[in-house]
């Protein structure tokens, strides 16, 4: 393959959602082909650029499976294998970021609050976050307050992500904000919160930056928050 | 061969075998006492010329025939009729194999309904708040036209679910007279249309232009009996248990030409049957095996089909009903029953009581879309965008049965569990467990877009109950689809060989 038909293919694949040769996709068309993973490798090795890989590869493929959950011709599991394609590449990717000079979107750190197991909106933020470029730490759930500050203190990170399901793990987002404002770092981080029972006006009652309705809007408020560092 | 696939089903059994027995000795014991009453001298001929005790009537003013079928005779004769049946098509992937043995369900339209629902959407404002408008759906009632027929067999050959069709609307030109209506009624379904067509013959001095029509089609005689375009509808028997000159007749004529054939009949639980369950079916039983008797008679081994298409009756006017849990249970018995006799079962289902579509009408229709299939029925009709009991058809309303029955259909299919399914799924499982988020939705993909797992509502609106503006959409982009008309040549070759057709509807073949 030539640099160019490399670029494409792996945009082809980024659509199709396949992080490797093993990976299925939306159809049988790429089947059993390398996948991103390998595709990223032998570009690298046949010295294509990383912002070629970056801009024309991953990023355009994303916007295209964007365009295509707009139209209602995919679906979430669509996105979010699309994601998955794009961070398993980046993970390829990361030493050769740096390398090329090229400034990182920066690190995400993100928890479910203390008390709280419900995970499945804030994992698909961190795989939406991750396919954006951003390197996402995930904590998990039920994570107290001290664990997050040590997670974004020992990571640099630029960003905190918050999730809770329940009202009465809601409290907890601002015992967390209160914890990082103690150990002197809140305005060192921007802290988004989500979940169903949140709200903007919860948001600024307990002095968060931004609330999020969904993955997409995370991805939009983390990327103008990255933007404007 | 090609064919439609419908859904194959797991049949449920209403009745236990021990019950089937019972409802089978109760027919043979209606054969024996009170008997049949037939009013066709042609048929009652063939009973009695092959064993039957046939004495004249000496009720009803001394007209027709008392037939009493001796059990040995419909056992024997029975057998004979094909427990397989074709129904050709002009396209090959649109055929169906009827097979006793195989419960595979067909869906398919029905009724010659008087009353063409047309629609039309109206804008409104509240009264109270002018903000507050709102775009509804209107329907004017009037009567059907063979212009109608030829829209409605355009819309049914592209809808999905749609296995085979019967004409929906009852023609009343004022240029077309009894006696051709039947060539303009084929010919307005066979010209819009590929799948498999089906009718009832009103005058039958045309049956044979009817076959002549679709010999030409087929291309020659022989084309049209490996591949039969067409059949019929005959309800030999008018309930309780009166064998109709007319309709006897008109099935003799079919049987002894070797085309398709439905032996129908239709009491009304509460009214012309028993209401109950044991008695409707017993009886019923009758009517249909006595036309299927008397088929096999005409002609060894002539294709027929179990026509079961049993009613409720309504109690405030004794007019038929379908939305009632009892018209579900008879339905489901008639399809266990015809097993037994190892015939194809024609069936009954999707009729709403009320006039219009919404949510009366969704309910009523629901109930037998989802029950009925369940039996195993081979060849389930009135399915598509009847209301008003049988009397009205509407576009919209078939748009949302076919949706509906696609719904259906992907809940009787049958569970997919075998060895290779559970290797896939432990591969998957193993998979999402190594990963962070845990979630199996990339595995969800290849099946959501090939359409193999419910997408959701196909006229789904968070906001507002907007599902007949959807529907009314949809019936207009699907009159905008090709139509699928016969070549010009044929349809040439047809005018010149089978008269009474209206020039119109050749026009409009070639206008478009
Ligand atoms: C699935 C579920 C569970 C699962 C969780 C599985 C899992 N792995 O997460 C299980 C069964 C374990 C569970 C348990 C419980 N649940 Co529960 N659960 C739900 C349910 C049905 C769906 C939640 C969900 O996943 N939604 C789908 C995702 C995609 O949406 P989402 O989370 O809102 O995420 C989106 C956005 O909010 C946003 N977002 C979310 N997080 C974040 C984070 C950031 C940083 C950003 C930017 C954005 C963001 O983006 C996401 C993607 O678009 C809800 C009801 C409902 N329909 O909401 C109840 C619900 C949340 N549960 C409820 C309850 C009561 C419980 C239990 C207490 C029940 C019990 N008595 O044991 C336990 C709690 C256990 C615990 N301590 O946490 C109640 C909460 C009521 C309340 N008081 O607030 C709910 C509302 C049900 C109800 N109506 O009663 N639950």
């Amino acid at each position: 393959m030539n640099k160019d038909d490399l670029i494409k293919t792996i945009c082809d694949n980024v659509i199709q959602g396949r992080r490797t040769k093993d990976d299925e996709g939306i159809d049988d068309s790429l089947s059993g082909t390398p996948g991103v993973v390998e595709l990223v490798g032998e570009a690298l090795a046949a010295e294509v650029s990383v912002q070629s890989i970056l801009k024309e590869g991953l990023s355009r493929g994303m916007d295209i499976v964007g365009k295509k959950f707009e139209a209602n011709e995919y679906f979430i599991p669509d996105m979010l294998a699309a994601a998955e394609a794009v961070s398993a590449a980046m993970d390829v990717l990361e030493p050769h970021i740096m390398k090329a000079g090229l400034e990182p979107k920066g690190q995400f750190v993100i928890a479910t609050v203390l008390g709280d197991h419900h995970d499945i909106g804030k994992n698909i933020v961190a795989v939406l976050l991750k396919g954006a470029g951003f390197q996402v730490i995930d904590l998990g759930t039920d994570v107290p307050a001290d664990r997050i500050i040590e997670a974004a203190n020992k990571n640099n990170a630029q960003q905190v992500g918050l999730s809770a399901l329940l009202t009465t793990t809601m409290p907890e987002m601002k015992t967390t904000i209160e914890a990082f404002k103690k150990a002197g770092l809140r305005e060192k981080v921007k802290v988004l919160i989500g979940g169903a029972p949140t709200s903007k006006e919860f948001a600024k009652e307990i002095g968060a930056d931004a609330h999020c309705k969904d993955a997409f809007e995370a991805i939009a408020v983390a990327e103008s928050h990255a933007g404007s560092r | 061969m090609h064919q439609r696939k419908g859904v194959l089903v797991r049949p449920v059994e209403r009745l236990s075998t021990e019950q089937i027995k019972m409802i089978d000795q109760a027919s043979m014991a209606i054969f024996a006492d009170p008997g049949i009453i037939c009013y066709s001298d042609i048929a009652a001929g063939y009973f009695s010329d092959n064993g039957a005790a046939v004495v004249k009537n000496s009720g009803d003013g001394g007209t027709g025939w008392i037939i009493k079928i001796p059990e040995d005779m419909v056992r024997k004769v029975v057998t004979t009729a094909p427990s397989v049946v074709y129904l050709g098509a002009r396209k090959e992937e649109n055929r169906l194999i009827l097979d006793a043995h195989e419960p595979r369900v067909r869906f398919v339209s029905g009724s010659e309904t008087n009353v063409w629902l047309e629609s039309v959407v109206r804008g409104y404002v509240g009264e109270d708040d002018p903000e507050d408008k709102l775009r509804l759906v209107r329907f004017i009632r009037r009567r059907g036209t063979v212009a109608d027929l030829t829209r409605a067999a355009h819309v049914a050959e592209h809808l999905e679910h749609l296995d085979s069709f019967i004409r929906t609307v009852n023609i009343q030109d004022e240029d077309i007279e009894e006696s051709t209506k039947d060539v303009n009624k084929f010919f307005a379904c066979l010209n819009n249309m590929t799948k498999h067509v089906m009718g009832g013959l009103t005058d039958v001095s045309q049956l044979d232009n009817v076959i002549r029509m679709a010999e030409i089609i087929a291309g020659g005689n022989e084309a049209l009996r490996g591949n039969p375009l067409v059949s019929f509808i005959a309800c030999v028997c008018k309930s309780p248990l009166q064998m109709v000159a007319d309709s006897a007749e008109k099935m003799i004529e079919v049987a002894k030409r070797g085309f398709p054939v439905v032996i129908s009949s239709s009491p009304q639980g509460g009214s012309t049957a028993p209401v109950d369950e044991a008695g409707m079916i017993a009886q019923i039983n009758a009517e249909i095996l006595s036309g299927v008797v008397l088929a096999q008679l005409v002609k060894e081994g002539a294709p027929v089909l179990y026509g079961s298409v049993p009613t409720r009756a309504r109690m405030e006017d004794l007019h038929d009903m379908y939305g009632a849990p009892e018209f579900n249970h008879y339905n489901v018995d008639c399809a266990q029953m015809a097993r037994f006799y190892g015939l194809p079962c024609y069936s009954t289902a999707g009729i709403a009581d009320t006039c219009v579509p919404g949510m009366q009408a969704t309910v009523e229709k629901l109930l037998s879309h989802i029950y009925v299939p369940m039996s195993g029925a081979h060849y389930v009709h009135y399915a598509f965008g009847l209301l008003e009991r049988t009397n009205t058809f509407s576009l919209e309303q078939a748009v949302l049965d076919d949706a509906h029955i696609g719904i259906s259909k992907r809940l009787l299919a049958e569970p997919r569990v075998g060895p290779d399914e559970i290797t896939e799924a432990l591969k998957q499982i193993r998979e999402v467990m190594s990963t962070s988020h845990r979630l199996f939705a990339r595995y969800v993909r290849k099946k959501l877009h090939s359409g193999e797992i419910y997408p959701g509502y196909p006229f789904a609106n968070d906001e507002r109950d907007e599902v007949l503006l959807g529907a009314h959409e949809r019936v207009k982009q699907l009159l905008e689809k090709p139509v699928p008309h016969l070549p010009q040549d044929v349809i040439e070759k047809i005018y010149q060989k089978v008269p009474g057709i209206v020039t119109r509807l050749k026009q409009e073949a070639k206008s478009e």
